[in-house]
């Protein structure tokens, strides 16, 4: 029987310039995202080398890391977090780099507005110099991240040379239960699979639960990919993907955008793609989920109780001992209650607008628990704009929490938004990681926005099941 | 050191070794964001492992970076998973700058390990008993010599050795001195401009 192809593999195909010796692929790269802090490093190897951008017209570029989100007033009171604004304004500028500087109105994090501006596209291949580039698979791109040396590497020839990863399909079936978000899925997915057991692999979600998801949920559940190890992560591109796209700046306009669909529709995988592995996931299984150690596999439903040593496998043993002395949690003792200090809602993760309105749907109810120090902050301009208009960031405010400017701010804290001491934050970033949040001492627990905002009312890890 | 060095063909790596004991050691623990406000890789070193070598007080914690008896190793030998995290090129950098030239491990995160290649630097994988039988013995006498060897595909120290293995491409781009991928990809410059201007989304539909 004939074997049909995958997405990856018709975009891989595609995009390929030649096949280089040992197997890797000289690949083309559709659509390059830069930002501040991974790219000046990149610019100054290709002055070095004394040569070009080659196509500067697919490479665009913002600032997110470390802009500061109480004030975007310039310049900043950083003088390296300046420097570094300069330096990506000079590059952009001198190289004719098109760049959505602080103010634009499209200011934001990068895995935000790609998609918002209609960049990111479907059948495209996608690098940028930051690990959850692979937000942008949402779409059906195949979008991976990059060192520095790579990022030089695209500005110079537009490629990248690559080994072609193996695919593993995991199929969420069902629907997901009250409360339940995409979140949920991809930490449930991280939990199941380990945080290496993606590498080597793409991994493409598909499943009616996927296939229901919106474009936003999509983008958060493929943003975690390389937690679990995978460097890519995709969903097929489907109507709501076109309709999504549909009317953005930089997606196809009129009759080409008709044409568009037409193509975008025939790259993704066929129905009888073969795969190198597939994973089947019942949605009804899933709970709102939360981490509870200092890697994102590390993570229980909110209603369980943290894993005794003896129950882990031997391989996850030693990592989990390291983590309940970090995390200065107990085991066998119920995660829900655990009392947190800060609330951190946002990252290229969980801040998008959608993410907003589920977090305002539970801050509406109450009030910021006394002692617990509450961020939101939009993942972009647009989001932010957006959720003004809708009122959102009256509702955060009235609820005791802090409205800020765009920025990715505490996922990982390269601006002022920190943890302080041994601070316990709720979060909706990506990385529970050692230090991740600014504080070397400082601790994170991720789930879901909704979740986030549940915790910072009640003060401690609740199920946002109970308040919605 | 400037951003980037010379491709030189690395089939080989010699020197001392230092351990870094644990299974999925992050970027972040390697090179923490807040010392990478920087617009340049110089200076890296001094932060590299900066959160597990000191206590928020600056009091030395005893990492194996510290430990004189490791100082001036150029072979690193870890666990499983090492790398994980962030794609940030800092952390090859940060090791590389303290004095790193290969590394041998129980396997690593695919984003690090390439852009390890990306400087030069072989991250070679070995079996859990022989990367364990390694970290004891050189830890035993961290002056000996550990030989990392490429074209044979061992690792070898005083009274011992195990095979590594790494992928292909890699491993043929360091021996033969095309890991640093630019110059490789330039020489097809007239084929990328002919397949940009093939492609539907780059065309306009």
């Amino acid at each position: 029987m004939a074997t049909g192809r995958s997405l990856l593999d018709k975009v891989w195909d595609l995009h390929t310039v030649r096949e280089l010796p040992g197997g890797q692929t000289q690949l083309f790269i559709g659509l390059h995202l830069i930002h501040e802090v991974t790219s000046p490093q990149g610019f100054q190897m290709l002055d070095d080398a004394g040569l070009p951008v080659l196509v500067p017209s697919r490479t665009f570029a913002t600032v997110d890391h470390i802009v500061p989100t109480d004030t975007h007033a310039r310049p900043l009171r950083d003088a390296q977090a300046e420097e570094m604004l300069q330096a990506i304004e000079a590059n952009t500028k001198r190289h004719g780099i098109r760049f959505f500087p602080i103010g634009s109105g499209q200011q934001g994090i990068v895995h935000v507005i790609g998609p918002e501006l209609g960049l990111t596209q479907p059948g495209q291949t996608i690098a940028c110099g930051d690990s959850h580039t692979s937000t942008h698979g949402a779409f059906g791109a195949i979008a991976f991240g990059i060192g520095t040396s790579q990022v030089r590497d695209v500005l110079a020839s537009q490629c990248l040379a690559l080994a072609r990863p193996k695919v593993r399909r995991i199929r969420v079936s069902g629907a997901l239960g009250f409360g339940v978000y995409a979140k949920d899925v991809i930490l449930h997915v991280i939990r199941r699979l380990g945080v290496k057991g993606g590498v080597g692999y793409a991994y493409e979600y598909a499943g009616d639960a996927i296939a229901r998801m919106s474009m936003e949920e999509r983008m958060t559940l493929c943003n975690m990919s390389i937690e679990g190890g995978a460097r890519v992560g995709y969903v097929n591109p489907d109507d709501t993907t076109f309709d999504y796209l549909r009317g953005r700046r930089f997606a196809p306009q009129g009759e080409a955008f008709e044409r568009a669909v037409g193509w975008w529709r025939s790259m993704a995988s066929d129905s009888n793609a073969a795969f190198d592995d597939e994973v089947d996931l019942r949605g009804g299984e899933i709970a709102p989920t939360v981490t509870w150690g200092t890697n994102p596999g590390q993570a229980i439903g909110v209603t369980e109780t943290l894993p005794r040593l003896d129950e882990l496998p031997d391989d996850d043993r030693s990592s989990a001992e390291d983590a309940y002395r970090f995390m200065d949690l107990v085991p066998g003792r119920p995660i829900a209650g655990t009392p947190i200090q800060v609330a951190f809602i946002g990252s290229c993760t969980n801040g998008r607008i959608s993410d907003l309105r589920e977090a305002a749907r539970v801050a509406k109810t109450g009030k910021v628990a006394p002692g617990v120090r509450a961020l939101v902050v939009p993942g972009s301009e647009a989001v932010r704009v957006e959720a003004e208009a809708e009122g959102l960031h009256e509702i955060f405010r009235a609820a005791g929490f802090q409205w800020r400017e765009a920025g990715c701010s505490m996922c990982l804290a390269m601006n002022p938004d920190k943890l302080v001491g041994r601070e316990l934050c709720a979060s909706s970033s990506n990385r529970n990681f050692k230090g991740r949040q600014g504080s070397p001492t400082g601790r994170t627990l991720l789930m879901s926005p909704a979740m986030v905002a549940a915790a910072a009312l009640r003060g401690r890890v609740a199920d946002v099941r109970e308040m919605l | 050191m400037s951003e980037k060095v010379t491709a030189e063909r690395v089939t080989s790596r010699r020197g001392r070794g230092v351990v870094v004991r644990g299974n999925d050691i992050d970027t972040d623990q390697i090179i923490p964001a807040r010392y990478m406000t920087s617009i340049r890789f110089a200076g890296l070193e001094e932060f590299v492992f900066r959160d597990s070598r000191f206590t928020s007080d600056g009091v030395p914690k005893g990492h194996p970076f510290d430990d004189r008896r490791f100082r001036g190793a150029e072979i690193l030998v870890v666990n499983q998973n090492f790398g994980c995290g962030s794609s940030r090129e800092h952390a090859p950098q940060a090791l590389a700058r303290w004095g790193i030239r290969a590394i041998v491990g129980e396997s690593f995160a695919e984003i690090f390990f390439g852009n390890c290649v990306a400087l030069g630097i072989p991250a070679v994988t070995a079996q859990r008993a022989d990367v364990a039988r390694l970290m004891d013995a050189v830890e035993l006498d961290p002056s000996q010599e550990i030989a990392v060897d490429l074209a044979a595909r061992t690792v070898g120290w005083r009274g011992g050795s195990a095979p590594i293995r790494m992928p292909d491409g890699a491993r043929e781009q360091l021996m033969d001195g095309s890991w640093d991928a630019m110059r490789t990809l330039l020489e097809a410059r007239d084929q990328v401009l002919a397949k940009a201007a093939a492609l539907p989304y780059v065309k306009g539909f």
